[in-house]
């Protein structure tokens, strides 16, 4: 079979150290997403387990699937997790959730966690939509502005690229930067225009490493843009697939003027992550 | 906490405003609105307080160039009936 270099590698993880059965609450997220899932299990606010995976076609079903998933090995059971909020995309589609909140609460609330108090400006990078959050010391949203109207400049534009270019997508920073010189961004974000614009270039004998560079750079001005109706305030951080991609993540520190911060969490859980610590608070709500 | 529903394409940045620390959700900028852009909702932002706020509906988020352009000033309107209703001056068009 050919290789499908857009699919980025899918896994659950657990914490080792933490004991369920000592914990009092027990809360989960769950983002479903237009691209990705990822399902979030945290015991008295810690994080415990989680699982990233990609969404199928049914919403439900990918709903479970990453909740079965992050759940394996852990010796939990569904029935153990006291509340579970539903968010992302397909967040009416969880069968199993207590309640749903939208994505931008979340992630705000979520990139409080993983980069602290200290963050105000949020960019999301998802599948298919972009967002620019500002947030409070809390985590609370102050500003919002979303664009979904169209893919451009998303998760899923960039694995049209990596496919395209037959580069796997988790090599497409790297090598967005192996370039003699830094051209020009595309001149289209959209990735239909974009895809065709490229295949040109390349026609034109670019080197695919130039084309990844003139692509992340289109989608780092992308972001610049979103950005201007609502300013950029410090502390800066990206959640979502796309701020794995240095090669765009740079591009934008570059361009911003400001310094992206990094965490040790896996970003693409920012949105499920933070269900779960609203799940935690509504459980804290409802025993007052 | 201000809210920006709409969307920016290739025609032009459609952004409809909402300060939700000024709405308190008197409902009345949904009475005025012929093509039922707003509604009087909970606040989906702020999942632990309790209030409710206007929001633009869900339905009209993606096309609200469209769904606003009955009270465009080329329809003859030189001021929008709901940033008229609204008393908190919670609410700005973008366009």
């Amino acid at each position: 079979m050919e290789k499908e270099y857009w699919k980025w590698k899918e896994y659950n993880w657990k914490d080792e150290d933490i004991d369920w059965k000592t914990g009092d609450i027990i809360s989960a997220g769950v983002d479903v997403g237009s691209v990705s899932s990822q399902a979030v299990i945290m015991v008295d606010g810690k994080l415990f387990a989680y699982s990233n995976m990609r969404t199928g076609s049914d919403s439900p079903e990918s709903a479970r699937k990453a909740m079965d998933w992050a759940l394996e090995n852990t010796g939990l059971q569904l029935k153990d997790i006291q509340y579970v909020v539903g968010t992302g995309y397909g967040r009416v589609n969880v069968p199993f959730a207590n309640r749903t909140i939208t994505e931008i609460a979340c992630h705000a609330r979520g990139a409080n966690f993983m980069y602290g108090p200290t963050i105000r400006t949020i960019i999301d990078m998802g599948g298919q939509d972009c967002k620019a959050i500002h947030c409070d010391e809390r985590g609370k949203v102050t500003n919002f502005l979303m664009n979904d109207k169209c893919a451009a400049g998303t998760g899923r534009g960039m694995e049209v690229f990596a496919d395209l270019l037959s580069v796997p997508i988790e090599d497409v920073g790297r090598m967005s930067f192996e370039v003699d010189e830094e051209p020009e961004p595309v001149s289209s974000t959209c990735v239909v225009f974009a895809k065709s614009e490229a295949t040109g270039l390349l026609r034109k004998g670019w080197h695919k490493n130039k084309v990844l560079a003139a692509y992340c750079s289109a989608m780092a001005h992308r972001i610049v843009t979103l950005l201007e109706r609502i300013g950029v305030e410090k502390d800066f951080c990206i959640t979502g697939g796309i701020a794995k991609n240095i090669g765009v993540v740079k591009r934008l520190q570059k361009e911003l003027g400001v310094d992206i911060l990094e965490t040790t969490y896996d970003t693409q859980i920012a949105g499920a992550l933070g269900a779960a610590l609203f799940a935690k608070a509504l459980i804290e709500k409802s025993r007052k | 906490m201000i809210a920006n529903y709409g969307y920016k394409d290739g025609s032009g940045e459609f952004f409809i405003r909402i300060d939700t620390d000024k709405c308190d959700g008197c409902g009345k900028c949904v009475d005025v609105c012929s093509s039922g852009v707003l509604e009087v909702r909970e606040n989906d932002f702020d999942p632990l307080e309790e209030k409710m706020i206007a929001a633009v509906t869900e339905e009209h988020r993606k096309k609200i160039k469209y769904s606003c352009a009955p009270c465009k000033p080329s329809k003859g309107y030189t001021t929008l009936p709901c940033v008229e209703a609204c008393t908190k001056d919670a609410i700005i068009h973008s366009w």
